[in-house]
């Protein structure tokens, strides 16, 4: 599903992310943990073929990148810290435009709004909703495809209790799909991993199953 | 640090997976980008209303600065296209800020469709930014500056207008694109896109000049309205070729 083998990526002089090796199968949920500038962002965007890598190798879906990005999109879910949505049009308008772009029928679009409850305010423009509220509509954005890979950047940053329990189903561990998932929240994070990468100064300084990870060991990291 | 661990399988079911998703058509995709394009700009009056107030105002300036009571012939053809041309700029300026700065290029990206539908949808929207802009400014030129009646060089005008507007759509939206990746793009912008005007306003003023020639009006010479359609042309040949890369990391 997922194996990356020596990954590195610079921007200009600095090396963002290096030596990054790793392989998750099907339905398993990789969290990756680092303080700020660790390279978490920058794995999710190679990983989603935004961000060619510079050296290593990197297979996605089975398809090598940046080669064949284009077997892999519309198979991925990205929920980054930006919604990816306009803030003029409304959820149901920035919904529509998303599944004609994903080639998905139409009614995704109201299955989606009604599983992230945003239904009612489904024709206000973006820029009137919550935050939280925005963030349904980006995660409702990032499954409105079915895709067989989720990043997920900090997806429940601006989420209330209820909010989390809403969008479990989506891109919880509940939804059945492959997931890597930047996290700051070392016991949410670590309950939801099967494998936890961390990352400091884009170098990989532990990588193991979750279950043999602590979470002093994920706080240190951060120190 | 090896990248082999010992991880349990995933812990819910996984469903039966798809394989390569099919690629959206491109004109399917042409037809998205273009409606959400309108649907923005109709939601936030950003670009065609600036567009035609500076097209307004310079008319004006023009009007009073020139102290005549009207012009025609090159002068009138002359004006007439450097205001367009330059009430342009602030469409092309506008063309890419919401998807740079909401995220609408990786939303783009991330979906299985052709690179060159956004710069074909792109270059539809400048297009009917030009049109609605013409549709105001030419006759509020004809009214504060035109001394002979418009009607009898509308055809030939109409014609130049598309031809002209084609160029400026395609270059406008190749600028753009190039532009709006750098921290400095609305300098950047006008300053890539005036040069590669030039041929583009040469070719139309000469066009338009003799229908605006009070004394003789006649149909633009042929030769210009060939220039303007091989410059069309070539830009839409290397902004297809150079766009996709545009795009890519």
């Amino acid at each position: 599903m997922l194996a990356l083998d020596g990954l590195a990526r610079r921007f200009g002089e600095r090396e963002a992310l290096g030596g990054v090796s790793l392989s998750l199968s099907e339905g398993q949920t990789l969290v990756v943990f680092g303080p700020n500038g660790a390279g978490k962002t920058t794995l999710l965007r190679v990983l989603a073929t935004l961000l060619r890598p510079h050296a290593g190798t990197v297979r996605v879906l089975g398809a090598s990148l940046p080669d064949e990005a284009w077997a892999v999109r519309g198979r991925l879910g990205l929920l980054g810290h930006e919604p990816l949505l306009y803030r003029e049009l409304s959820p149901e308008q920035n919904l529509t435009y998303q599944a004609r772009l994903q080639g998905v029928p139409r009614r995704r679009v109201a299955e989606v709004l009604e599983a992230v409850a945003i239904s009612s305010r489904a024709s206000e423009p973006l820029r009137m909703l919550s935050r939280g509220m925005v963030q349904r509509v980006a995660i409702a954005r990032a499954v409105l495809h079915e895709p067989d890979l989720l990043l997920l950047d900090e997806p429940y940053a601006n989420l209330d209790p209820a909010a989390v329990e809403l969008v479990e189903p989506l891109i919880g561990a509940a939804s059945g799909r492959t997931r890597v998932i930047c996290s700051h929240d070392p016991g949410g994070g670590l309950a939801e991993a099967d494998v936890v990468l961390g990352l400091r100064e884009g170098r990989p300084e532990l990588l193991r199953a979750a279950r043999a990870v602590s979470s002093g060991e994920i706080r240190e990291l951060y120190r | 640090m090896s990248g082999v661990v010992d991880a349990p399988p995933g812990r819910a079911a996984a469903a039966p997976r798809s394989a390569v998703r099919p690629q959206v058509g491109l004109w399917r995709t042409v037809r998205a980008v273009l409606a959400k394009e309108l649907l923005v700009e109709l939601r936030t009056l950003e670009s065609v209303p600036a567009m035609t107030l500076f097209s307004l105002s310079t008319f004006v300036i023009f009007h009073f600065a020139l102290n005549r009571s009207s012009v025609e012939g090159d002068l009138g053809a002359g004006i007439l296209w450097v205001t367009l041309l330059f009430a342009s700029i602030l469409g092309v300026n506008r063309l890419f800020v919401a998807d740079a700065e909401q995220g609408g290029f990786d939303a783009f990206l991330l979906a299985p469709v052709e690179r060159s539908a956004m710069f074909i949808a792109k270059a539809l929207t400048l297009l009917a930014y030009l049109a609605a802009l013409e549709i105001v400014a030419v006759p509020a030129f004809a009214v504060l500056l035109l001394g002979s009646p418009l009607a009898p060089a509308l055809p030939g005008l109409i014609l130049t207008l598309g031809l002209a507007d084609l160029g400026v759509a395609v270059i406008g939206t190749l600028v753009a694109a190039l532009a709006v990746r750098t921290s400095a793009r609305d300098l950047l912008g006008p300053l890539l896109a005036l040069p590669l005007f030039v041929p583009i306003v040469i070719g139309a003023a000469r066009a338009t000049a003799p229908l605006l020639s009070a004394s003789h009006p006649s149909w633009p010479a042929a030769r210009w309205l060939a220039t303007l359609g091989l410059y069309d042309l070539l830009f839409g040949l290397i902004a297809y070729a150079l766009f996709d890369f545009l795009l890519e990391d």
